[in-house]
């Protein structure tokens, strides 16, 4: 593989033809924020977070689906790019009911931190307050659609690494949502492995394993009546 | 089919038509047909079977013949007499104007309802792409055959490499209608030489801006001229396949476009070895389900793949990978109707119509507080005055011109000053709007132009794909802004919330579509500031049309 030469924020670097912005600035030690972005995945260039300026083109370029040319003179951090990147995060925290405070990623989440990374103390625009169940139907698994941002990791963990293609996207602009074995209720659908993949890249409390939330712990008492009842009345509960 | 079948073809459907002495075209376009043109096309079908009429007289069922808003409309050929064409037709009307042109009768009556020919709504504009609609019926290959059609792609199979295809229509210097104004010719070369074992044509036929209909026009009214220029391309970029994408909305151009590529098929028009030519392209329809986005070329081609319409970054380009990773041609349903005309009349008398830098004619679907509204093809760099006040006839009740909206939810308003601008793709850029594919609605002064803004915010908020956040998020926030500026609760700081929100959502987002949707808030600012500041700071709208609603019955509370 041929390999070019590229100025990333002043500094030369090096990288493979085959590679994209984003894997060689990251290569290089320059961080570049990202929310939709998983290595593994194919890109998506959805959440605008990793856009990049490359002198000589007049649009801001997302760095995760641009690939790497020779002579190629990119800027990852200026103050435009922080601007604007504050202002995306802060569209995402209104748009849904993100309240960290009560959230099982509290402290792991990748919107949290690169909020408090962008210096995210408040939020500009109008909470939209969305009325979204959540779907704890499923076994092991629980989504909250009030922390999902819409990256569609989990869309395509599932249908590329997995290869079930359970969930999927349904509706669109600010009513989209991510839907399980056709907008089945997600315990109701058969297409799902129950493999936790999508959990696993997750980068908020949207998707999660059961038993891990606040208020989740639940106590089986009747463990006694079944010791009880088996030594004094030698009835068994076998069936539990 | 050869050549010369195809002129024996058309010999005889003129001698056909010339056997009768008087010809009724009636519109069947979808415009007329809402107003009631069935009723009429059949009532004159039967009057003229009753009547013992059929050897001399024919009803046809023609497309679209413009002034849609004086529908159902009617047009009558007479041996030797000049065309009428009459308006707000009948049943009744017709039986009329059957006694006065066929049986000669004198009905004074019919005088109201004539259209005057010469008036500036016909004789300032330029057809060629229209140039058939109205006159032949769409659904019949031999009407389009008898005008001339498909020699274009006869000759071009015959006389010319595709190379020299591609040229002609680089010289001729179409650019894309859809909106953008990309050189044609250009995109034309790049398929034809990009790498790849299969090449697609697509149309593109969703057409989404609110008040534009041009494509379905052209669709419904003539559509072996789109289905003769695609065959064109194909054979020039070395496509076999094409596909028209047609917006779900439009079930009759859908069912008139089928028809149609089932005659060109059976008359060996497309399909395999067209013409006699070793030359093979067949063509398919997808229809749209209801998605604006699914305009955008990546979308769409998304949609014809049987997945969800939503964008994908460029590059890589259509032109290099884009229909199953081959090279793709997408060019609007309206650049494929110039296309024979191109090749038919040669690209030097086409450059002849239009600016330097923007050639040929453009259709615009003539909408708002105009006296005439309806579909006009006029050569690009004709002024705003002349379609508003010619063409348009101008403003009813005499009321003043406050501006015109070109370009639908992507475009912008261009204010009274501008009127004697030429229009062209790059001074209307220049004004802040956009040529788009040819909406044009005209406002009047009781049009409050926060009010329009919020009209095309809130339809890119109900259209955005949510796939990027800075459009998802940001047209609701923009919207929301727009609705408290409305409602006359905002203040200045909510202003440039609202004009910072604009300048983020057009550099971050994904597609066109989020790019462009700040466009009627800047225009609209960049002219008329002064009215977002009344409504801000004086709670008043200048044009009365805003009512700031008391506490409680804020609109804006809504969830979106």
């Amino acid at each position: 593989m041929p390999v070019v030469t590229l100025t990333i924020n002043d500094k030369l670097v090096s990288a493979q033809s085959d590679k994209t912005v984003l894997e060689a600035a990251r290569d290089a030690g320059f961080e570049i924020p990202t929310l939709c972005h998983l290595e593994g995945l194919t890109p998506r260039g959805g959440c605008r977070l990793c856009l990049v300026e490359v002198e000589g083109v007049p649009r801001l370029l997302a760095s995760c689906v641009t690939q790497v040319q020779e002579g190629m003179v990119v800027r990852t951090e200026t103050e435009r790019l922080h601007n604007y990147r504050k202002m995306m995060v802060e569209l995402l925290l209104a748009e849904r009911n993100h309240v960290c405070a009560v959230c099982v990623m509290n402290g792991h989440c990748e919107l949290q931190s690169l909020a408090a990374k962008l210096g995210v103390d408040h939020v500009r625009y109008d909470y939209l307050c969305p009325d979204l169940p959540v779907d704890a139907s499923h076994e092991r698994n629980t989504r909250d659609p009030n922390r999902c941002i819409l990256c569609a990791r989990c869309i395509r963990v599932c249908d590329e690494v997995e290869g079930a293609h359970c969930l999927d996207m349904m509706g669109r602009g600010i009513h989209c949502n991510i839907i399980t074995g056709m907008n089945q209720e997600w315990g109701k659908a058969r297409s799902c492995t129950a493999c936790g993949k999508c959990v696993q890249v997750c980068p908020t409390g949207a998707l999660f394993k059961k038993g891990s939330s606040v208020a989740e712990m639940e106590k089986q008492r009747e463990f006694l009546i079944w010791i009880l009842d088996g030594r004094d009345k030698k009835v068994w509960h076998w069936s539990r | 089919m050869d050549r010369e079948e195809l002129k024996a073809l058309a010999q005889v459907e003129l001698d056909q038509q010339q056997r009768f002495r008087c010809r009724i075209l009636c519109c069947m376009s979808t415009p007329c047909i809402s107003s009631g043109a069935t009723a009429v096309f059949e009532a004159l079908q039967d009057a003229i079977k009753g009547g013992q009429l059929d050897a001399e007289v024919e009803a046809v069922a023609t497309g679209c013949m413009g002034p849609c808003s004086r529908g159902p409309l009617v047009t009558v050929k007479t041996e030797g007499e000049e065309d009428v064409i009459y308006e707000h037709v009948t049943a009744d009307l017709a039986m009329d104007i059957l006694d006065k042109h066929a049986r000669k009768a004198s009905v004074p009556s019919l005088d109201r309802v004539v259209l005057p020919r010469d008036i500036p709504f016909f004789s300032k504009q330029v057809k060629i792409v229209l140039a058939d609609s109205g006159v032949v019926d769409p659904e019949r290959l031999e009407s389009y055959v008898a005008r001339g059609g498909y020699t274009a792609l006869a000759n071009a199979l015959r006389e010319m490499t595709p190379e020299e295809v591609c040229e002609e229509i680089s010289k001729s210097g179409i650019r894309g209608r859809g909106g953008a104004g990309y050189p044609s010719g250009l995109k034309w070369h790049m398929v034809r030489k990009a790498p790849g074992e299969r090449k697609y044509v697509v149309a593109n036929g969703d057409e989404g801006d609110p008040g534009a209909y041009m494509d379905r026009t052209l669709m419904e009214s003539d559509p072996h001229r789109v289905l003769e220029g695609m065959a064109i391309a194909g054979y020039a970029v070395g496509a076999e396949q094409g596909y028209v994408y047609v917006r779900g909305e439009y079930p009759l151009a859908a069912k008139r476009l089928e028809k149609a590529i089932r005659q060109a098929e059976r008359k060996g028009l497309l399909g395999n070895r067209i013409l006699e030519s070793p030359f093979n392209f067949r063509i398919d329809i997808r229809m749209g389900a209801g998605a604006f986005v699914c305009g955008e070329e990546t979308a769409l081609m998304q949609s014809i793949m049987g997945r969800r319409g939503q964008p994908v970054p460029r590059p890589p380009y259509p032109a290099h990978k884009g229909l199953w990773g081959g090279p793709t041609l997408i060019n609007n349903v309206e650049t494929f109707g110039n296309i024979a005309a191109i090749i038919g009349r040669g690209a030097e008398w086409y450059a002849s119509y239009g600016t330097e830098k923007s050639k040929g004619t453009k259709i615009f679907a003539l909408a708002g507080k105009v006296v005439n509204t309806g579909l006009i093809e006029v050569p690009i760099g004709i002024t705003l005055r002349e379609i508003v006040y010619e063409i348009g006839g101008g403003i009813p009740g005499n009321k003043a011109f406050k501006a015109a909206q070109t370009g639908g939810p992507s475009g912008g308003c261009i204010p009274a000053d501008y009127l004697d601008v030429p229009i062209d793709y790059e001074s209307l850029a220049r004004l802040g709007s956009i040529m788009g594919s040819g909406g044009l609605i005209v406002m009047d002064e009781t049009s409050c132009m926060p009010d329009v803004a919020k009209f095309f915010m809130e339809f890119c908020m109900d259209e955005s794909c949510g796939k990027c956040g800075p459009c998802r998020g940001g047209t609701v926030q923009m919207h929301r802004i727009l609705s408290k500026i409305t409602d006359g609760c905002a203040t200045m700081d909510d202003l440039k919330k609202l004009e910072e929100l604009c300048l983020m959502v057009k550099e971050t987002s994904l597609c066109g579509l989020g790019q462009t949707s700040p466009n009627p808030i800047y225009s609209t600012l960049r002219y008329f500031r002064a009215e977002y500041e009344a409504h801000i700071k004086d709670h008043h709208c200048p044009a009365g049309v805003c009512t700031f609603p008391r506490k409680g019955e804020l609109t804006f509370n809504k969830v979106a």
